[in-house]
C-alpha cells in the first residue's frame, strides 16, 4: 500500500529542525508508536506465523513422537476431505447469505429512520439493541426461547393462528442460524447506512426536487449512488465479521446438521481431534479466504478515509 | 402557494406519518425477542414453558435466584468477576498504548503514518482462529492456561488497532497549535498526553473504551480455548446451557439477560460512537 497522503504539517517542521539531532528526533517522533505496534506485531502476527510453520506438520497432540514434515499433505486433506470441503461452502452460504439479507433489511430501517417522525430515538434505540446482546446469549435467546419446537415464542405465535408447529432447527439448521446473525447484524448495517443517508448533501436533493425530481428518482439518482460506498463498506466489515462466527454456529447447532463453518471446523479438529497439522491447514484456509476479502475491505475503508482526509 | 402544492404537501405528510408508523412496527418486531426474554426471565418455568405462551402469567424472581446458584448450580459470580476482569485491565492497557500511539498518527506524524495505520487495520481481518492452537500451546507450555491475564493480553491485541483508529480521528480534531503551546513551555510527551491531549479527547477516549469494553465482554472462542474453571468469563458460563436441562427457560433468560445488562447499558450510552468502531473509524 502507498501513502498518497500529503505530508502533514508537522512532518516537514521536524525536518526543517535540522542536525545534529535529526536522527533523534525522527525516533523520538516514533517512540510514542512502537509500544502499540510492537505488541500487535508480537501478539498477532507470530502465531500465525508458527500455525503456518505448524501446518505443514502431521502433528497430533495425541501422539506427539510421531510428528513429522508432510509438505502441502494437509492442506490436500483438507481439501478433499468431504467434510472439510462443505464446511467452507457452509462458510460462503452462511457470510453471503447473513450480509446481504441483514444490508438489505438495513438499508430499508436506515431510510425509514432518515425521515423525522415521533419517536424517532426510541424506535433506533428499540432497532440496535438486538447487536447489544452478547452474541451467545443471543443465540441461547433463539435456540430455546424462540425455535424450541415444544415452547418456544414461534410455535407459540403459531398456535395461535393455528399454523403448523415446525422443529426449526431440524429442518432448515444453516437458515436458523442465519437468521439470528441476521437479527443481530441488520442493525449494525442500519447505523453505518444511516451514517452515510445524513452525509449527503441536502442542497442537491432540495434542488432536485425544486425540478420535480420524485422520490424514487432522487433515490435511485442521488441517494443510491451515494451509499454505494457505505453499502460496500457495510458489506465488507460484515464478511469479515460474519465469516469469523464462531458463536452462532457453537451455540445453536454445536455444528451438526452441516452447519460446521470454518472456525467451528478449526476449533473442533484441535480442541476434540487434537489434529494440529490439519487445523492449522484450515486456519491458513480461513486466513487466505479472509485476505481476499480483506484487500477490497482495505480499498473501501481508505478510499473512505482518504475523502476524509481531503476534506479536513 | 398553489392548490397543487398544498394538496401534494398534504399527501406527503400522511405519507410521513405512514411510514413513521411502518418503522415503530419494524423497531417493535425487532425488539420482540428481547421483550420476550426480559418477561419470561420473570415467569416461573412453568409458565416460562407453555405452549401457547403465557403472556400475563404472575411475576416471579426465581429464574434470578436459580441463575445465581440458588438451586445448587454454580455460581456466575466468579465467571462475572473474571469478565470484568478481562475486560476492564484489558481497556486500560488499550487506552494506555493507543493514546500515545494515536498521538504518533495524528498530532506529531511519523512518515508513512497512513501504512502503519493501515496495517493496523489489517491484523484485525486476520480471523482469531488462525492464530488459536499456537496461543495454545504457548499457554499450556508457560502455564499460562486457565489465567484470566492470558485473556487480558490477548484482548488488548484484539482491541488495539480499533482503539488506534478511532483515537486517531478523535485526537486529529485537536488544534496542534495547543500542543506547540505546551512543547514550548517546555512540557514532555507524557506530561502532554496527561494533562493537554487527554483532556481534550476525553468524549473519544471514552466511546474507544466502550467499544473495547463490549468487545472484550462478548469475546468466546478465546475464553472457550484457553481457560477453565478457574478463569472462566461469562460467556463461557453461558456456553453451559447450550444442552437443555428440562424446563430451564427462565434460567436461560435471566442469565443471557444479566449478562448481556453491561453491553446493552454500554451500548446505549455511546450510540453514535458505536458505528465508528465498529467500521474501525472508516464511517464518522
Amino acid at each position: 500500500m502507498t501513502a498518497t497522503t500529503t505530508a502533514p504539517v508537522a512532518t516537514t517542521e521536524v525536518r526543517t529542525t535540522r542536525p545534529p539531532s535529526a536522527r533523534l528526533r525522527a525516533w523520538a517522533t516514533r517512540a510514542p508508536l512502537l509500544p502499540a505496534l510492537i505488541f500487535v506485531i508480537v501478539v498477532t502476527q507470530l502465531p500465525f506465523v508458527a500455525t503456518l510453520v505448524i501446518s505443514f506438520f502431521d502433528w497430533n497432540s495425541l501422539y506427539p513422537d510421531a510428528r513429522q514434515f508432510t509438505g502441502i499433505d494437509n492442506y490436500r486433506e483438507v481439501l478433499t476431505d468431504a467434510d472439510l470441503r462443505h464446511s467452507v461452502w457452509t462458510t460462503v452460504l452462511l457470510t453471503v447469505a447473513v450480509v446481504l439479507a441483514s444490508l438489505v433489511l438495513g438499508l430499508v430501517l436506515a431510510l425509514l429512520l432518515d425521515r423525522r417522525f415521533k419517536g424517532r430515538g426510541v424506535v433506533r434505540t428499540l432497532l440496535i439493541a438486538p447487536f447489544l446482546v452478547v452474541p451467545v446469549a443471543a443465540a441461547l435467546l433463539w435456540k430455546h426461547v424462540l425455535y424450541n419446537p415444544e415452547y418456544g415464542l414461534f410455535n407459540g405465535l403459531l398456535h395461535y393462528v393455528g399454523g403448523p408447529q415446525p422443529d426449526w432447527i431440524s429442518n432448515t439448521p444453516l437458515l436458523a442460524v442465519e437468521a439470528a446473525l441476521v437479527w443481530q447484524w441488520t442493525p449494525f448495517m442500519m447505523l453505518i447506512l444511516l451514517a452515510g443517508l445524513q452525509s449527503r448533501d441536502h442542497e442537491q436533493i432540495e434542488a432536485a426536487r425544486v425540478d420535480g425530481a420524485s422520490d424514487w428518482q432522487i433515490f435511485r439518482h442521488l441517494t443510491l449512488p451515494h451509499l454505494r460506498r457505505y453499502l460496500e463498506l457495510g458489506a465488507l466489515l460484515g464478511s469479515i465479521y460474519i465469516v469469523q462466527n464462531f458463536d452462532a454456529v457453537f451455540t445453536i447447532t454445536s455444528g451438526g446438521l452441516g452447519t460446521a463453518n470454518l472456525p467451528y471446523t478449526v476449533y473442533q479438529s484441535f480442541y476434540q481431534a487434537h489434529e494440529n497439522g490439519l487445523a492449522s491447514a484450515a486456519g491458513v484456509l480461513v486466513v487466505i479466504g479472509s485476505i481476499i476479502i480483506a484487500t477490497f475491505a482495505l480499498r473501501v475503508v481508505s478510499s473512505l478515509f482518504r475523502e476524509e482526509v481531503s476534506r479536513a | 402557494m398553489s392548490a397543487v402544492a398544498v394538496r401534494l404537501r398534504h399527501r406527503s405528510r400522511r405519507k410521513g406519518v405512514g411510514l413513521g408508523l411502518v418503522a415503530w412496527l419494524l423497531g417493535i418486531l425487532f425488539f420482540l425477542p428481547i421483550a420476550w426474554m426480559a418477561l419470561t426471565s420473570f415467569h416461573s418455568e412453568e409458565d416460562a414453558a407453555t405452549n401457547p405462551p403465557s403472556f400475563a402469567a404472575s411475576l416471579t424472581l426465581d429464574g434470578y435466584r436459580e441463575f445465581f446458584g440458588a438451586g445448587g448450580g454454580a455460581s456466575p459470580w466468579p465467571a462475572l468477576i473474571n469478565s470484568t476482569v478481562a475486560s476492564v485491565a484489558s481497556t486500560l492497557f488499550v487506552l494506555v498504548l493507543a493514546l500515545p500511539a494515536a498521538y504518533a498518527l495524528s498530532i506529531r506524524p511519523v512518515k508513512k503514518w497512513t501504512d502503519v495505520l493501515f496495517f493496523f487495520l489489517s491484523t484485525k481481518m486476520l480471523p482469531a482462529v488462525a492464530g488459536l492452537l499456537p496461543l495454545y500451546l504457548f499457554a499450556k507450555n508457560t502455564d499460562m492456561l486457565d489465567n484470566i491475564w492470558l485473556l487480558v493480553i490477548l484482548y488488548t491485541s484484539m482491541n488495539l488497532p480499533i482503539a488506534v483508529w478511532m483515537m486517531h480521528s478523535f485526537l486529529a480534531e485537536i488544534p496542534v497549535a495547543i500542543i506547540e503551546a505546551a512543547r514550548v513551555d517546555g512540557a514532555r510527551l507524557p506530561t502532554i498526553l496527561a494533562r493537554v491531549v487527554a483532556p481534550i479527547a476525553l468524549p473519544g477516549i471514552a466511546a474507544t473504551a466502550l467499544i473495547c469494553f463490549i468487545f472484550s465482554w462478548n469475546e468466546l472462542l478465546f475464553a472457550r480455548v484457553l481457560t477453565g474453571v478457574v478463569a472462566e468469563t461469562a460467556p463461557v458460563f453461558l456456553t453451559g446451557f447450550i444442552t437443555s436441562q428440562g424446563l430451564f427457560l427462565a434460567k436461560v433468560c435471566a442469565a443471557s439477560l444479566v449478562i448481556s445488562l453491561p453491553v446493552l447499558a454500554a451500548g446505549f450510552a455511546a450510540q453514535d460512537k458505536l458505528v465508528q468502531g465498529l467500521s474501525l473509524g472508516a464511517v464518522k
